[in-house]
């Protein structure tokens, strides 16, 4: 378990003061979530040693490796956090490979971490070891990054936005890798990033951060599904994330079954082996009710459902909170809609969810 | 061009101080610049002051200066002929320590500036990676400021070549000894008949002084290149 605590202000009385404390379990993957300017980069930065905050705390599975109370403070040469940088970082005047063996050289003889082979082939970096980092494109760049964090043989990964320099294009090339490096090696992660996308196929925890604080932390199944988060409700992608597993496939009729705690999902055929775990954000806009199952649609899933609470959300809409089995989704509607239908907490309804919402694979979820 | 034995003289003992300054000044330059670059301490602004001074200050005053504090009844010179035997006004040791001290704020400057142009960002990264201060130096801040560091080495030999004030105040004008180029262009000119030797040293003077502009621009160029960076 990462244990973190941290005190610091920057610039006087009037200045940005940071005051975050989280627990995050290890391994699996943390995202440090939030809008630009609120203190999750200083914080990964503390973590890593860079930054001495005024007070603080940070032991990951109960090795200490910083302490204000009882002055304990590793260097940051001594921390052995790895981490990924916005701007890679690279060394210019080394070669890839250099580069990469930057970290393995300096690393402590009995840490343990993969082999240097294993992670130029699971990164697709082989071809580029003799080039210099000035002639690789931005997706090459964080792959390298990356790959010279993780044969440091570092204890604790962390990742500063690592695919916010990156035009779209280069991010969908890097975010698969992301993803690989996190299935194969089971290291403790920590994510900075204000992406949701990114947060739902990398990250099992969320810490949300605003103006220097931690309004909520906990899975993100559970905090997706919470309507008193602002930040997260706020957004015109926000919705519910369900962990699912592939149940099967209907090639036949181009779907794939997905089963979660409130029943199935058909969403547009994926890949994916059955069982396989996955996760899909129901965004609350492709979300909508009917107070009686509807008949002749072409939406793919009617699911039934009770209508925990009606909150409302910006100047014409409101958020309904709907229990679906053991899930909850969110759903979207106008108040018009909610007027008109009479919609009340404990009234049963249908959740009427489109497949061709959940796009193809990465996309939506 | 054909030279004089005594003007080949001048132009090799030129030569000879100007390199040896460059040899031991290099090193606290490149440290200063360090310090100035990237240290937070009490006397910063007084050591900056230090180290440009003589740029501004009249070359006779530092070689006077050089003279007061390392002639033979300085408070370092009388201690260095005690201890060591070693003299420094009058030979060709001390042309050198006054070339080098005239041309130590160029090799500063040159490596201040390449070192502020390297991204702290990098030593954070090698910092992350393992690499303690030293290591982080050596590995990643120092082939980063290579180009600055040589391209301040040639100039400052370069005019080094040219030092005139300071030598001739702390060092005297002795052939064979501390007769640099300059000095001996101006003994030339103080001699009756002497205007061809003062041309071509003049000449000779020219052309090293060129020769190592060009030569400077081209390796800073060339090892920029080398250390994987586009010229802008």
């Amino acid at each position: 378990m990462l244990e973190v605590s941290l005190s610091h202000r920057f610039g006087g009385r009037e200045g940005f003061r940071l005051d975050a404390g989280f627990t995050a379990p290890a391994p699996g993957v943390t995202a440090i979530f939030g809008p630009s300017g609120c203190g999750k980069s200083t914080l990964l930065l503390a973590v890593a040693g860079l930054l001495r905050p005024d007070e603080g705390r940070v032991a990951l599975d109960g090795a200490v490796l910083l302490d204000s109370a009882s002055g304990v403070a590793v260097p940051p040469e001594r921390r052995r956090c790895g981490v990924v940088f916005q701007d890679a970082r690279l060394f210019p005047h080394l070669s890839v490979e250099t580069n990469l063996r930057y970290g393995a050289r300096r690393a402590p003889q009995d840490a343990t971490g993969p082999e240097f082979g294993e992670v130029v082939e699971l990164l697709g970096i082989g071809a580029l070891l003799g080039r210099r980092p000035g002639a690789l494109s931005g997706g090459e760049r964080q792959r390298v990054a990356l790959g010279r964090a993780l044969l440091s043989r570092p204890r604790l990964l962390l990742m500063d936005e690592p695919l916010a320099a990156l035009d779209a294009p280069r991010r969908a090339e890097v975010l698969p890798f992301l993803a690989r490096v996190r299935d194969r090696f089971r290291l403790p992660m920590l994510l900075v990033t204000h992406a949701l996308d990114e947060v739902d196929r990398l990250a099992d925890h969320l810490v949300l951060m605003e103006a220097g604080r931690v309004l909520a932390a906990g899975t993100v199944e559970a905090l997706s599904a919470r309507t008193d988060l602002p930040l997260l409700v706020g957004r015109r992608d926000a919705g519910a994330a369900l962990a699912c597993r592939v149940l099967g496939h209907e090639p036949a009729r181009e779907l794939t079954r997905l089963g979660f705690a409130g029943g199935e999902l058909r969403v547009p055929l994926r890949a994916g082996v059955a069982g396989e775990a996955i996760r899909v954000r129901v965004r609350a806009r492709d979300v909508s009710v009917a107070l009686e199952e509807p008949r002749g649609l072409s939406v793919q899933n009617v699911l039934p459902a009770t209508l925990l609470s009606v909150e409302a959300a910006g100047p014409h809409e409101a958020m309904l909170r709907l229990a679906v089995g053991e899930a909850v989704l969110l759903s979207r509607v106008t108040r018009d809609a909610v007027r008109r239908l009479g919609l009340r907490p404990g009234l049963p309804v249908w959740a009427l969810v489109k497949s061709a919402a959940f796009g193809p694979d990465g996309e939506g979820g | 061009m054909v030279l004089a034995p005594e003007e080949w003289e001048a132009v090799r003992l030129s030569l000879a101080v100007a390199l040896r300054s460059v040899a031991f000044g290099l090193p606290p330059a490149v440290l200063a610049a360090w310090l100035l670059a990237r240290g937070r301490f009490p006397g910063r602004a007084l050591l900056d002051a230090l180290v440009h001074l003589p740029l501004v200050m009249p070359p006779v005053v530092v070689g006077w200066l050089l003279l007061v504090t390392f002639g033979l009844r300085g408070p370092v010179g009388s201690l260095l002929d005690a201890w060591f035997g070693v003299r420094l006004v009058f030979t060709t040791a001390g042309a050198s320590l006054a070339t080098a001290v005239m041309s130590f704020p160029l090799i500063v400057r040159a490596v201040r500036l390449s070192l502020d142009a390297v991204d702290p960002g990098l030593e954070a990264a090698a910092r992350t990676l393992g690499a303690g201060s030293l290591d982080r130096f050596a590995t990643v801040t120092l082939p980063l400021i290579a180009p600055g560091i040589l391209s301040g080495a040639i100039t400052a030999f370069a005019a080094g070549l040219g030092e005139f004030g300071a030598v001739i105040t702390f060092a005297s004008n002795i052939p064979g000894e501390t007769q640099t180029l300059p000095l001996a262009i101006y003994a030339a000119t103080q001699t009756p008949g002497g205007e061809a030797t003062a041309a071509r040293l003049a000449a000779v003077s020219l052309a090293l002084a060129v020769a190592g502009l060009l030569l400077a621009d081209l390796a800073g160029r060339r090892l920029a290149v080398a250390l994987g960076r586009p010229l802008r």
